[in-house]
């Protein structure tokens, strides 16, 4: 599912990776911890995520996460975009809970991890 | 379906235990709550604060505080994630309060795709 | 080569950056991509438990042709039962750790899972010390 499928289904907001919004993920996951995010080992993987800090970002960083959806209207600081953008690491921002968020791209096909 | 608003569903607890084949740990009692919904969420705070009344917890954490809240704010049962157990004084708090603790090997996102397929037309 | 890190106990904010130096240095050493991912996880785990349970540390960094020796050594309230800790799900950590998004009580498996050679010496009420080696070539 491209980054712009997902922006497009979320009716979500894009925060920083604009010239990469033909990225693929393949999975996603949802979770808010971090060590439990750290175990994954597929590539082409799409965060869902309500915990908004720059751990995150970094988690994401040390696990080659390259998608990132913050769910539950989270505001990411100017910080964790640059963090990002630097990593090249596509921010999504948007409104919905986890569950309607995962509910929405589970319903466009997107498959999960295990 | 509206997010955030409590909705009426119509729904038992053990009808969706039984549509996604859910394991039942504990709390059997509350098999015939009625759940207004779901709310998916590892953070013990963020459930506290915006978790609605007859809503199921999905998550995958086991901490011990995680009956105490779904006490308090009255969620119809807690759906543990990734084949994740729940401790043995989690088990007896959940008999004595009468809130299932329900499991699935699948993961937040899976489990939580099907049951908005399941809910969403209802 | 050799590299040291400070890790301020309960800053939140920077944990990760040792880390991250350690991943654009293999990167840089154009080390495979399976092992640069198991050597930063390994590595990370074990930064946010100095960030998270420790009131500081050091991340020393060696590195030769063949292998990239991570210890992380922190002054703190020490491990008493390693074993125990060990355990995927056992954690002590605070409710303010928690909302930050750690407190799973997998961190150490991890890292036992990710690192080829772990090795983990603690002194309760001194504190940890925490060795990753990697094999890189
Ligand atoms: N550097 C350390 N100093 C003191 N105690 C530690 C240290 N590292 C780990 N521990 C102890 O070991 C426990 C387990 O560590 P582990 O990394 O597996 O889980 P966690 O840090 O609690 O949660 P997670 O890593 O999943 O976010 C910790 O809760 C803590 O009690
Ligand atoms: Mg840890």
């Amino acid at each position: 599912m491209l980054v712009k499928e997902i922006i497009e289904v979320l009716d979500a907001r894009l925060l920083c990776g604009e010239e990469r919004q033909d990225y693929g993920v393949e999975v996603a996951f949802a979770s808010d911890l971090m060590s439990d995010v750290l175990t994954l080992k597929d590539d082409h993987v799409l965060l869902i995520t309500g915990l908004a800090n720059m751990q995150t970002i970094r988690t994401a960083e040390m696990s080659d996460i390259h998608c990132v959806v913050f769910a539950r209207n989270k505001k990411v600081s100017p910080e964790m975009i640059e963090l990002a953008r630097e990593n090249d690491i596509i921010l999504i921002e948007c409104r919905y809970s986890m569950f309607k968020t995962c509910g929405l791209l589970y319903g466009s096909g997107l498959k999960a991890i295990y | 379906m509206n997010d955030n608003d409590p909705i009426v569903l119509a729904m038992q607890v053990k009808e969706i235990v039984q549509a996604l084949e859910l394991k039942v740990y504990s709390g059997e009692e509350g098999l015939d709550r009625e759940v207004s919904g779901a709310y998916v969420s590892d953070l013990l705070s963020d459930v506290m604060g915006h978790a609605d009344t007859g809503q199921l917890w999905i998550t995958l954490q086991t901490h011990k505080n995680v009956m105490a809240i779904a006490s308090l704010k009255d969620l119809a049962a807690v759906i543990l994630v990734a084949g994740h157990k729940p401790a043995e004084n989690t088990v007896e708090q959940s008999n004595e309060e009468g809130i299932p603790i329900l499991g699935t090997l699948l993961s937040n996102f899976e489990i939580s795709g099907r049951l908005y397929e399941l809910i969403k037309n209802r | 080569m050799h590299f040291e890190y400070n890790i301020e106990g309960g800053d939140f904010t920077r944990a990760g950056y040792a880390s991250s130096q350690v991943k654009k240095l293999l990167k840089k050493q154009g080390v495979e991509m399976s092992v640069i991912k198991r050597t930063v996880v390994a590595a990370y785990e074990a930064e946010v438990n100095v960030v998270a349970h420790a009131y500081g540390g050091v991340m020393y960094v060696d590195l030769d042709d063949r292998q990239m020796r991570i210890v992380l050594q922190d002054t703190g309230p020490g491990i008493e039962d390693i074993q125990q800790a060990m355990e995927e799900g056992y954690s002590t950590a605070s409710d303010a750790v928690r909302e930050m998004g750690f407190g799973a009580g997998m961190g150490l498996s991890n890292m036992k899972k990710n690192a080829h050679e772990l090795n983990i010496e603690s002194e309760v009420g001194k504190g940890t010390r925490v060795e990753i080696i990697m094999q890189i070539a």
